[in-house]
């Protein structure tokens, strides 16, 4: 089970959080086309290695944030609050 | 000479005897006994019979490489298949037998399959049976031959009945997390309580000391003998107040975040348990390491040990094994046992030399003479140079192989090292998961010593070694010459599943060549003892076989659990009741007392319809269905999701959500509102109050509630930060009834004299406070069912009171399936009966809910998507069948023809079917492309083979004018 820190209560259990996909999905102004629009709904990248995401302590504080995770070895790195600057992925490939 | 207790010695309690049955047969051992040991000291040489060709089996080992010994405990509802009998303490009254062999182990008729093994070889169930047929019989695989395999195979037997145990669940968060309290692991934890740390250390014997529990030659430890000093060390840890040490346990599961899963077993018996949850800063894996046997023709004889077996036998458990021993070791580490068997008075009749090798075995469910040749100049035994010594007893060890189970299940690697002759760990896995001792191919007592401590190093100084210190030296891979073909179908490398080196070769020759498909082919290593004995030796044969290195070849991949867990274990108290929460109304009891059958919509229990004594459901329905359209019904609605939302945003937020204008709403008004997801489909449904200019209540549907809260929080706080707004769930802040039907206004009138209920001052849609039953109550004029309807809320904890004074007023209650019925003649949709995710608001035809004057909400842009707007859509349409009689499948597929031919073209789908009383038919609302343009044509509703002509229509079947409403 992985440990995820919460940027607002700290560390805690998986299981206190729902997913939320991809981060940093921007929404286009509804005037742009379709593919644009396309894109926002139906595209995500699926990286193997770190990504950022969206989480949210669903049992807990209830706020979202965003969390950077490797998704080939599960090792999670910094999570920021929404609207944070985005902090560099961990350059070694650190295990949870 | 046979198997038998010796007067004396060994770590059991001969003053303590303890009586167990082995197939019915009385049996007696002592307390410090495993069931194998007991059956050992018993003469019990048979203790089950091989999966494919039933053939005998005995105890190969004494410790956790076993594959033969694993039997059935207990009977009945306490029964436990598969338990590994040489890890499992002897406990008074235990009944074991064999997994499979009938009528007995000792004699199983199954055994004439062995007879003729050919057909069973790798891959028998992909190619044999299905051809060639017999002649007179059609289908002989499904009436023959699969009902013959089925009965002859099976791996133990299932308790019968629920499990009468109760298991638990514990959760413990420590610094350093051990794994095996033998040296390395005691060194282990000692260091770390060094230091400070909190320690959880986990043995999965019943005494610490790993292999100082029966192993003689290795060296003194701090002046102590090596047992003494584990027990010393175990002690002291178990008395530090830092350190939970807790024997019985196995460690089967090592998950992300360090996470360790452990089973406990209680000490008096071999049911029940607890599992521990284990979170470690650092976890320490000094599990020891699986001895391997020889792989050579008739190595499966009962009778042929694992030379640690026969050495614990002696010196752990006081039992002479035989009388006359061969020995045959592929390493230098033979000392110990060489004095265990003298200790034990049994003769060694002969030692096989690096030159030499063994070529058969002779003995009917017992060994009694071994073969043994030179080895020529090609490096294959010289058959015409065998020699034949009698032996009862052959001690034979292919080196040891670090357990590196837990390591690898977690992401570890392994490697092969020539110099150790094993696979060992190579990186890979969390941080702070380090192996020790065994574990990490340190065979000497003070190397593992060492490494234990110093896996957590800082401070004292670790346990100090004395004298000759021994560790198996150049081993070589398991796997003697085999001269013959027909040899290699005798020598054996899975003993549960019957895989031989044959059956390695003629997958190798068959194209299966990496080592996942050899095992799953010749299913070698799949038994319930998962491999442990088998994995190396499939690889080496495979490597010969295919003129490769082992290195090259690799072991087949593990997964948790790596020992088996009790299926109860692993639910723990998570059965019956407390399977899932349960969620209750305050009229929950008052439901139960009326008869009511309960549903669940999401976690609650929701009261589906109120039957009478002797009453049906249909009939019940009916009857709650003509009370509402004719008197009044009262209905529990305090599941429905509620969401207050506030502040001065409170209007444009959600305007952005909805896809209608909340904005314009008045205090004290309320609207009906879908919700989207962003790309246009109807997420939830529900009705929106305005109570004050920054304050709303919003419904949602009740299994949706938590999901719509998260939905609009994700929204709230990431894409429109800047709003000022603030949500809350208040669902159990307000228990509701629906009050529907005719006579609706008269009931309220009764509950709340003060009210005025006229249309003009309370219409269809507002909302009022006032006090009913005596209750502050909310009271919602909302209908779902076309009947002029109110929902009148209180605060949670007076539901009862309210429900009770409802139905004192005269109102009949009606469940959720005559809801249904009657929101589905009125065409009301239900999230998640007319929509499934691809159906927009538009489908639906509550195009009138989208409103173009305001801009921008969720789901507005992917409206208008060529996709969404194209021809060709599925619509929401009214079904009426033919026969007036028929009540359509829910499910059922809409087709154009009562004769399809595949593929026939789909037109959609039956969304919610019922038998409406006041139509007196059935009815049904259905998905049917472009349905709106279809109304009056004739299409069939295909379901299970039966095609009922149904007539497409408008979706609303009563009351299209709404003027009940106003009844």
């Amino acid at each position: 089970m992985l440990i995820i820190p919460c940027p607002y209560c700290g560390p805690r259990d998986e299981t206190e959080f729902a997913y939320g996909g991809e981060a940093h999905v921007v929404r286009p102004d509804p005037a742009e086309d379709d593919a644009a629009w396309s894109a926002r709904l139906f595209l995500r990248h699926n990286p193997k290695g770190w990504t950022r995401e969206r989480w949210r302590h669903q049992i807990g504080c209830g706020q979202w944030f965003n969390l950077c995770r490797d998704t080939a070895t599960n090792a999670i790195g910094p999570a920021y609050r929404m609207g944070d600057a985005q902090p560099p992925f961990p350059d070694r490939e650190t295990k949870p | 000479m046979t198997g038998s207790r010796l007067p004396a010695g060994g770590l059991i309690d001969r003053t303590k005897p303890i009586s167990f049955t082995f197939e019915g047969r009385a049996l007696t051992g002592y307390a410090g006994d495993s069931v194998a040991s007991a059956l050992l000291a018993n003469d019990v040489r048979i203790v089950g019979r091989s999966f494919k060709r039933h053939r005998p089996r005995g105890l190969l080992s004494l410790g956790m490489e076993e594959p033969n010994a694993i039997l059935n405990v207990g009977t009945g509802a306490h029964a436990a298949p598969n338990r590994f009998a040489t890890e499992l303490p002897l406990a008074q009254g235990l009944a074991v037998s064999p997994t499979r062999g009938w009528p007995s182990s000792r004699f199983d008729l199954g055994g004439v399959l062995d007879l003729w093994p050919t057909p069973l070889a790798a891959g028998f169930y992909y190619k044999t049976f299905i051809g060639p047929r017999l002649p007179g019989v059609r289908d002989a695989w499904n009436r023959l031959w699969e009902p013959l395999l089925r009965s002859l195979a099976g791996q133990g037997r299932a308790p019968e009945g629920v499990d009468p145990d109760a298991y638990d669940h514990a959760h413990i968060e420590v610094d350093v997390a051990v794994v095996g309290a033998g040296l390395a692991g005691l060194a282990a934890a000692e260091a770390a309580l060094g230091r400070g740390a909190r320690v959880a250390l986990f043995e999965r014997d019943i005494r610490p000391g790993g292999r100082a529990l029966g192993r003689d030659g290795d060296p003194r430890i701090d002046d102590a003998a090596p047992l003494a000093w584990a027990e010393g060390a175990w002690a002291r840890i178990a008395d530090n107040p830092r350190a939970t040490a807790k024997l019985r346990t196995t460690a089967f599961g090592l998950y992300d975040g360090r996470q360790l899963a452990v089973y406990e077993l209680p000490v008096d018996g071999p049911y029940a348990g607890r599992i521990w949850h284990v979170r470690a800063k650092e976890i320490v894996i000094a599990a020891g390491a699986l001895e391997r046997p020889m792989t050579f023709p008739g190595n499966d004889r009962p009778g042929v040990m694992l030379a640690s077996a026969v050495e614990a036998a002696i010196r752990r458990y006081g039992v002479r094994p035989g009388g006359q021993a061969v020995v045959f070791l592929n390493h230098g580490d033979g000392a110990g046992l060489r004095q265990a068997l003298n200790a034990a008075d049994i003769e060694i009749v002969a030692e096989v030399g690096p030159d030499e090798t063994v070529t058969g075995t002779q003995g009917f469910g017992r060994l009694q003479s071994v073969d043994i040749a030179p080895l020529g100049p090609d490096g294959l035994p010289r058959m015409d140079a065998r020699r034949r010594v009698p032996a009862d007893l052959l001690a034979t060890s292919g080196g040891w192989s670090p357990a590196l189970a837990l390591h690898l299940i977690q992401g570890g690697r392994q490697a092969w090292s020539e110099a150790d002759g094993c696979f060992i760990a190579a990186g890979g896995g969390q941080d702070g998961v380090r192996l020790a001792g065994a574990a990490n191919a340190r065979f000497s007592a003070a190397a593992a010593l060492a490494d234990g401590h110093g896996s957590t190093a800082g401070g004292a100084p670790g346990p100090k070694t004395t004298g000759g210190d021994a560790a198996p030296s150049g081993q070589g891979l398991p796997l003697a010459p085999i001269a013959a073909e027909r040899l290699k179908r005798q020598a054996f490398i899975d003993f549960q599943h019957d895989v031989t080196v044959a059956d390695i070769g003629l997958a190798a020759r068959e194209g299966f060549h990496a080592i996942e498909h050899a095992k799953r082919y010749t299913t070698a290593g799949m038994g319930t003892d998962q491999g442990r004995t088998a994995q190396l030796a499939t690889a080496a044969a495979l490597a010969a076989a295919t003129g490769r290195e082992i290195g090259d070849i690799g072991l087949s991949g593990l997964r948790p659990p790596v020992t088996p867990v009790p299926f109860g274990a692993l639910g723990g108290w998570r059965r019956g009741a407390l399977f899932a929460p349960v969620r209750q109304t305050p009229m929950h009891r008052r439901h139960e007392a009326l008869g009511a059958v309960f549903e669940d919509v999401g976690d609650w229990k929701r009261a589906r319809y109120y039957a009478a004594p002797g009453e049906a459901m249909a009939p019940a329905v009916a009857r709650e269905c003509r009370a509402v359209r004719t008197a009044v019904g009262a209905l529990d609605v305090s599941t429905l999701g509620k969401i207050a939302v506030a502040g001065p945003d409170a209007a444009a937020f959600l305007n952005r959500v909805y896809t209608n204008r909340m904005d314009t709403l008045a205090v004290g008004a309320c609207r009906y509102g879908v919700m989207l997801k962003d790309d246009g489909m109807v997420f939830d449904d529900g009705v929106v109050a305005r109570l004050g200019p920054n304050r709303f209540h919003v419904t949602t549907t009740s299994g949706g509630a938590a999901a719509v809260l998260n939905w609009l929080e994700d929204w709230r706080q990431t894409e429109w930060p800047d709003l000022k707004v603030w949500l809350a769930s208040v669902t159990e802040q307000w228990a509701g009834v629906a009050v529907a039907g005719p006579n609706a206004a008269r009931t309220l009138a009764a509950l709340a004299p003060e009210l005025d209920l006229s249309d003009t001052a309370f219409p269809h849609l507002t909302w009022r406070d006032a006090t009913a039953a005596g209750l502050s109550a909310r009271i919602f004029r909302v209908s779902f069912s076309g009947e002029r309807g109110y929902e009148i809320n209180v605060p949670w904890r007076h539901g009862e009171a309210l429900w009770d004074a409802v139905l004192a007023a005269g109102a009949i209650p009606y469940g959720t399936e005559a809801m249904h019925v009657l929101r589905a003649e009125k065409g009301f949709i239900v999230v998640g009966h007319e929509t499934d995710g691809t159906v927009t608001p538009v489908d639906l035809g509550l195009s009138w809910l989208i409103s173009a004057k305001k801009g921008d909400f969720i789901g507005k842009r992917a409206l208008a998507r060529p996709a969404l707007t194209a021809p060709g859509r599925k619509q929401l349409v009214g079904l009426e069948p033919e026969d007036a009689s028929v009540v359509l499948d829910e499910g059922a597929q809409i087709i154009a023809t009562a004769t399809p031919r595949p593929p026939e073209p789909m037109l959609g789908h039956v969304a919610s079917s019922y038998w409406s009383s006041a139509l007196n038919r059935g009815f049904a609302l259905a998905l049917v492309k472009d349905g709106r343009a279809r109304h009056g044509e004739r299409l069939f509703a295909w379901s299970l083979g039966v095609a009922h002509a149904v007539r497409v229509r408008d979706p609303v079947f009563y009351d299209p004018k709404g003027a009940r409403l106003h009844a």
